[in-house]
């Protein structure tokens, strides 16, 4: 019925007392997620809001209440160690919400990652949604900042690097009666802990999406590599955007990824990557559910 | 963030790479004393080099008619000449657009002679997450020129972070350069200062092009780093007070970094359709759209996911104070805003900059109606779009008229 989390799936939340944590904890406990712990080094034994334990360590809060994923919420500097102590505590995912980590923070902990169990999503991402089948989709899995309101159980799954381009993508499919499988932003940045590939590779094995919405932008060739994949394995429709077509090379599109640098990571190239795998491409932005719900 | 070849050349030494003696000056007076000890040192040539952040700079012209940014001396008197002629002077070169750079600060130093050009650099490797160092035979040209015509000149060793660069790697890639004999050694000592360089002070991309061999006064080869081009990671500014100090205002665009005081991200672009839109992916989108039906966006500007009144004004400002634009497309997903927020801040940044040109606003998410409601009587002639494809045709279309 999704991908990575469940309506049932316990989070627990790193930096659960900052101000950006405490807002966002607030809302996923409002959409009726199962945030079971927040981990806050020297504010263990307090209660997040009366009903949240607060923890000193990740390994505590998850050995306590069963919690096996992480959102993080931890400041840029002291990130790097925030998604280490969840590849250490064994969670089966973490959730970087962060914007602004070194990329050579995320070049060592994607090395000190390897043969670990826990998958990282992000850094500098929206998190992810599997919508709940109550109003306004309550009752679903929301980790990280996307707004909950906006989904809708249902059977399409949503990959993309932008926040507010996924909420787009969302909307313009719950707008036409169209539910959502599970949405996924994969981060801005240049180095991440899962691709367009990884999340496009869950939905083809996952028998409750019938079809993908792939949202991708300069910079990198990710987009080319899940194009390549899906053009010989994916088995559901799929269709496209990239974003920045119109952006000037050499120049960082608020994005730290998003980047045309040495004639690579255009957007002609991704599109045309696209076109060959037979991925159907929005023209626009507005296009992106109607393009999908055209192929299937 | 970028930095001068100077400033580069002084990291690159820190770890102990080598590169020309000289030093970097702001007068011809200076320009002849430094030019004076390179030559007290039996040199037979020194180098004046224009200090900007753009490329091209050999093949330039100043606005003064003077031919070139870089220039060849036999004589301090020449460097002299040559200083005064670049000094406060704007370079056009194929890099900087039409309206050129201001020099005001030279780069001059030893210029020996070169027997081989190489090309060096180190960057990020997005598709492994690692470092790459990269090198070719055929320095001094535009390596992507080589990329795309012979890309097997084109040598590269992945590092693993864990360990860093290894000496046998340094030697591999020396060895392919082909490097012999007594340059093996010196040559893996300035790969890995280089790597070294880029990995401890959080670069983006170090490039070296070109690597010379060069005959030094002793007649003996040696290695140098001719030029020298460092870009930095933003987000690892800040634990590098050094390099920070290193930033040069007058090499950005002043719009960008007024943007920057209101944590707002600007690019100024050519067309005449101003955007403001939240998030960088939508932002991005915006400006195609608006390309998608006929119009040509003035820049791109992504105001975050919290967008406060202040900010939406700064923005208005921001994107008012070009005079090419000739129309505004507002585009906001209030996801977890409140839309009527954003509509109160556009209407008061409408009032406050007296704003006499079209907009067009396009609201959706989190309590829209209201939001609509409070532009539609604000009595403003504000036009409202419903997709993004609507707004993007009106505001095209307005700006047409």
């Amino acid at each position: 019925m999704s991908i990575l989390v469940t309506p049932q799936t316990k989070i627990l939340v790193q930096g659960i007392t900052g101000s950006f944590g405490a807002r966002h904890t607030q809302l996923s406990l409002a959409y009726g997620s199962q945030v079971v712990a927040g981990v806050t080094p020297g504010k263990g034994g307090q209660q997040f809001e009366n009903r949240v334990p607060i923890f000193d360590t990740v390994a505590e809060a998850a050995r306590a209440t069963g919690a096996t994923v992480s959102a993080i919420f931890v400041p840029p500097p002291f990130a790097a160690d925030a998604i280490l102590e969840a590849v250490d505590a064994d969670l089966d995912l973490a959730v970087c919400i962060t914007e602004g980590i070194p990329v050579n923070d995320m070049v060592k902990i994607k090395r000190a990652m390897q043969g670990r169990r826990t998958r990282l999503i992000g850094p500098n991402c929206p998190g992810l949604v599997t919508p709940g089948t109550g109003p306004d989709s309550h009752g679903g899995c929301r980790i990280g900042i996307a707004p909950g309101y906006i989904h809708k159980a249902g059977h399409i799954g949503v990959v993309s690097r932008s926040g507010t381009l996924t909420y787009e993508a969302v909307w313009q499919l719950t707008s036409r009666g169209v539910g959502q499988s599970t949405c996924v932003g994969i981060g801005g940045d240049p180095v991440n802990g899962t691709s367009h590939l990884d999340i496009i590779k869950l939905f083809n094995e996952d028998p409750d999406t019938h079809g993908i919405i792939m949202i991708g932008e300069i910079g990198g060739s990710a987009e080319e590599e899940a194009a390549e994949w899906i053009k010989a394995h994916c088995r559901k429709p799929v269709a496209g955007f990239i974003a920045g077509a119109t952006a000037p090379p050499g120049r960082r599109m608020g994005h730290a990824g998003a980047i045309v640098s040495g004639g690579k990571g255009t957007a002609a190239a991704k599109i045309a990557a696209f076109q060959d795998a037979g991925i159907g491409i929005a023209a626009t932005p507005s296009e992106m559910a109607d393009t999908l719900l055209r192929m299937m | 963030m970028n930095i001068h070849e100077y400033q580069a050349k002084q990291l690159l030494a820190q770890y102990g790479v080598a590169v020309p003696a000289g030093d970097v000056c702001a007068s011809a007076a200076d320009a002849r004393t430094i030019a004076d000890k390179i030559f007290a040192t039996g040199e037979k040539m020194v180098v004046v080099k224009s200090q900007i952040h753009a490329g091209g700079r050999g093949k330039g012209t100043f606005k003064s008619g003077f031919q070139g940014g870089v220039k060849l001396c036999r004589t301090a008197d020449d460097v002299f000449a040559k200083a005064e002629a670049m000094l406060g002077q704007v370079l056009v070169t194929k890099q900087t657009g039409p309206e050129g750079r201001l020099v005001s600060k030279l780069l001059v130093a030893a210029a020996p002679h070169i027997k081989k050009e190489l090309y060096l650099a180190v960057l990020l490797d997005r598709a492994s997450s690692r470092p790459i160092v990269m090198v070719s035979t055929e320095g001094g040209v535009d390596i992507e020129e080589v990329a795309a015509h012979t890309p097997e000149k084109i040598v590269k060793e992945t590092i693993d972070p864990a360990v860093g660069m290894m000496p046998y790697q340094a030697r591999k890639l020396a060895a392919a350069l082909g490097l012999t004999g007594d340059l093996i050694n010196p040559a893996a000592k300035l790969l890995l200062g280089v790597y070294k360089t880029w990995w401890e002070s959080d670069a983006a991309m170090v490039e070296i092009n070109p690597l010379c061999i060069v005959t030094g006064a002793d007649g003996k080869d040696t290695l140098v780093a001719v030029d020298a081009k460092i870009g930095l990671d933003d987000n690892a500014l800040y634990r590098h007070k050094n390099i920070q100090e290193m930033r040069d205002l007058a090499e950005e665009a002043p719009l960008e970094i007024e943007a920057s005081k209101f944590n707002l991200n600007y690019i100024k672009l050519e067309g005449n359709i101003a955007c403001l839109v939240n998030g960088a992916g939508l932002a991005m989108a915006t400006m195609d759209i608006i390309q998608y039906f006929g119009g040509n966006p003035a820049n791109f500007l992504d105001v975050g996911g919290g967008a406060s009144r202040e900010q939406v004004t700064a923005a208005f400002k921001i994107i008012l104070s070009d005079p090419n634009v000739k129309g505004i497309l507002v585009n906001i997903f209030g996801g977890i805003m409140d839309c009527n927020v954003i509509a109160t801040g556009i209407v008061a940044a409408v009032r406050e900059t007296g704003l006499s040109i079209p907009l067009v606003v396009r609201l959706e998410g989190n309590n829209v109606q209201a939001g609509k409601t409070t532009l539609r009587e604000s009595g403003l002639t504000i036009i409202s779009g419903d997709s993004m494809a609507d707004a993007a045709k009106l505001v095209v279309q307005a700006v047409g008229k």
